[in-house]
C-alpha cells in the first residue's frame, strides 16, 4: 500500500481540499454546481458523480496522453469526458431515477464543468495515470466539500431537514422553526459561497486577490489597511 | 405567435440561464470585469446559442430520438443516450466553423469576438441551452426562439454584472471579501432582483 500512498499522491489528494480548492480559489466548476444544492441528497449524488467522472477521465486521458496529437487534444478530452458522463447518467437513470429527474440537465453539464476539463488539461496531460486518478479524486472532493457545506445550510435553514429527515420542527407542524424560504431559492447559494470564500480568505490571507484599487487611508483614521 | 413571445420573455427574464440556473458561471465571474469585454462575450454567446440550439434540435429529432431513424427504414432504435455526446460535438464543430467564417468574411468582427469563441465551447450555458431544449421537447420554431432568448438573457446578465463591478472596485470592502467574495454576493443580489419576474404567469 505504501507505493500507492506515497508523498506525491497524498499531496495531490489533500491540497485541493483547502489550500487549492477548485471552487473558492481556482473559481472552476461553479457552473453546474449551485443549482443542485437546495437538498443534501441531490448534492451528495452530484458530488459523487463529479468526483468519479473527474478521476476516471483524468486516468483515461493520462493513459493515452502520449498518443494524443496536441492540435486535437481538446476534442479528444471532450469525447472521453462525455463518454464517462453518459455512463454516469445511464447508471443514475437505472438505479436512482428520482434523483436523476431532480438533477435534470445538470448531470449532462458535468461535461462542460471546468474542473474536469481543467484537471485533464492541467494535470493529466503531464502525469501518469495513477497520480492523475488521485488528483481527480482530490479535486472532486474539494468540490464536494463546498457543495455539501452549501447544501447543509440551504436544506437545514430552508426546510428544517437534513437528507429528508426532520431536524428542526416546523411551525406549521406545531414546532418552533419558521423556515427561511430564501434559502431554497437560487440567490442564497451565491450568498453562502460568497461567505465561505470570505471565511477562507480570512483564515488563509495568502489566498486573497491582489487589490486593483486601494482606498486611500486617511492620515490616522480607520478605513483602508496598511 | 403568442406562444413564441411568452417563451422568449420566459427565456430572457424568468428563467435566466445565468441567474436562476447558474449556467456559464465560470466565464460569468471571470470575464465580467469590464463592460466592453463582457458585452463582446455576451454577444458571442447569443450568436452561438442562436445557432447551436436549433442545430441540435434538428440532429436530435432526425437522428437520435426514439424511432427517429424510421425515415431510412430503421425502427425501434433509441439513440437518445447519445444526445450528450452529439450535443457537445455539434457545439465544438459549429464554434470552429463560425470562427473560420468570421475570420474569412468579417475580420473586424473576428478580432472583436475571436478571443471569446474558444471559451464558448466549454461554456455550460451553451450546452445547458441545448439540454433544456431536449428535456422540454421543443419543436424547431420554439428552439430558435429559446436559443435567441436564452442567449440574450445571459448577455444581459453579464453586461449588468460588469457594470456593477466597474463601480464596485472603488468601494471599501473588507479585505477577505474583496474580489471573488463580493462578486458572488453581488451576483446573488442580482439574482434576487431577477426573482421578481418569477411571479409573472405566461
Amino acid at each position: 500500500m505504501s507505493a500507492i500512498l506515497n508523498d506525491e499522491t497524498k499531496k495531490v489528494l489533500v491540497t485541493p481540499l483547502v489550500n487549492d480548492n477548485p471552487i473558492t480559489l481556482q473559481v472552476l466548476g461553479i457552473c453546474s454546481a449551485l443549482a443542485v444544492t437546495s437538498q443534501m441528497s441531490t448534492s451528495l449524488i452530484m458530488a459523487l458523480a463529479l468526483t468519479l467522472v473527474t478521476a476516471c477521465s483524468s486516468a483515461a486521458i493520462s493513459a493515452i496522453r502520449n498518443h494524443i496529437p496536441s492540435s486535437i487534444r481538446i476534442i479528444v478530452q471532450m469525447t472521453i469526458i462525455a463518454s464517462m458522463v453518459i455512463v454516469v447518467d445511464q447508471i443514475l437513470k437505472a438505479f436512482a431515477y428520482d434523483v436523476s429527474k431532480q438533477l435534470s440537465v445538470f448531470v449532462g453539464l458535468i461535461i462542460t464543468n471546468c474542473i474536469v476539463m481543467g484537471r485533464a488539461e492541467g494535470y493529466a496531460m503531464k502525469n501518469p495515470p495513477l497520480e492523475s486518478f488521485m488528483d481527480g479524486i482530490g479535486n472532486g472532493l474539494g468540490y464536494s466539500l463546498i457543495l455539501v457545506i452549501v447544501a447543509f445550510f440551504r436544506e437545514i435553514l430552508g426546510s428544517g431537514k437534513l437528507l429528508g429527515i426532520e431536524v428542526f420542527k416546523l411551525v406549521k407542524d406545531g414546532g418552533w422553526y419558521d423556515p427561511n424560504g430564501l434559502m431554497l431559492l437560487p440567490p442564497s447559494a451565491f450568498f453562502i459561497i460568497g461567505l465561505i470564500i470570505w471565511g477562507m480568505r480570512q483564515w488563509k490571507p495568502s489566498q486573497a486577490e491582489k487589490v486593483e484599487y486601494k482606498i486611500m487611508s486617511i492620515a490616522h483614521g480607520e478605513g483602508g489597511h496598511h | 405567435m403568442e406562444n413564441y413571445i411568452s417563451l422568449f420573455v420566459k427565456a430572457v427574464f424568468i428563467e435566466n440561464l445565468a441567474l436562476s440556473f447558474f449556467l456559464g458561471m465560470c466565464t460569468f465571474i471571470a470575464v465580467s470585469k469590464k463592460i466592453s469585454t463582457a458585452m463582446g462575450l455576451g454577444i458571442a454567446v447569443m450568436v452561438v446559442q442562436a445557432i447551436t440550439v436549433p442545430a441540435n434540435n434538428v440532429v436530435y429529432h432526425a437522428l437520435l430520438k426514439e424511432d427517429a431513424l424510421s425515415w431510412i427504414g430503421i425502427t425501434g432504435v433509441d439513440l437518445s443516450f447519445l444526445a450528450l455526446l452529439s450535443c457537445i460535438g455539434m457545439i465544438a464543430a459549429l464554434v470552429q466553423i463560425l470562427e473560420m467564417i468570421l475570420d474569412k468574411f468579417f475580420p473586424a468582427l473576428y478580432h472583436a469576438l475571436g478571443v471569446f469563441l474558444p471559451l464558448i465551447t466549454v461554456n455550460c450555458a451553451i450546452l445547458g441551452g441545448s439540454l433544456f431544449m431536449i428535456e422540454r421537447d421543443y419543436n424547431f420554431g420554439e428552439s430558435v426562439t429559446y436559443g435567441v432568448g436564452s442567449g440574450l438573457g445571459w448577455a444581459l446578465a453579464i453586461t449588468v454584472m460588469a457594470g456593477v463591478r466597474e463601480k464596485l472596485k472603488y468601494s471599501d470592502i473588507p479585505a477577505g471579501l474583496q474580489g471573488l467574495g463580493i462578486t458572488f454576493i453581488t451576483a446573488g443580489l442580482m439574482s434576487l432582483g431577477f426573482m421578481a419576474f418569477s411571479g409573472i404567469q405566461l
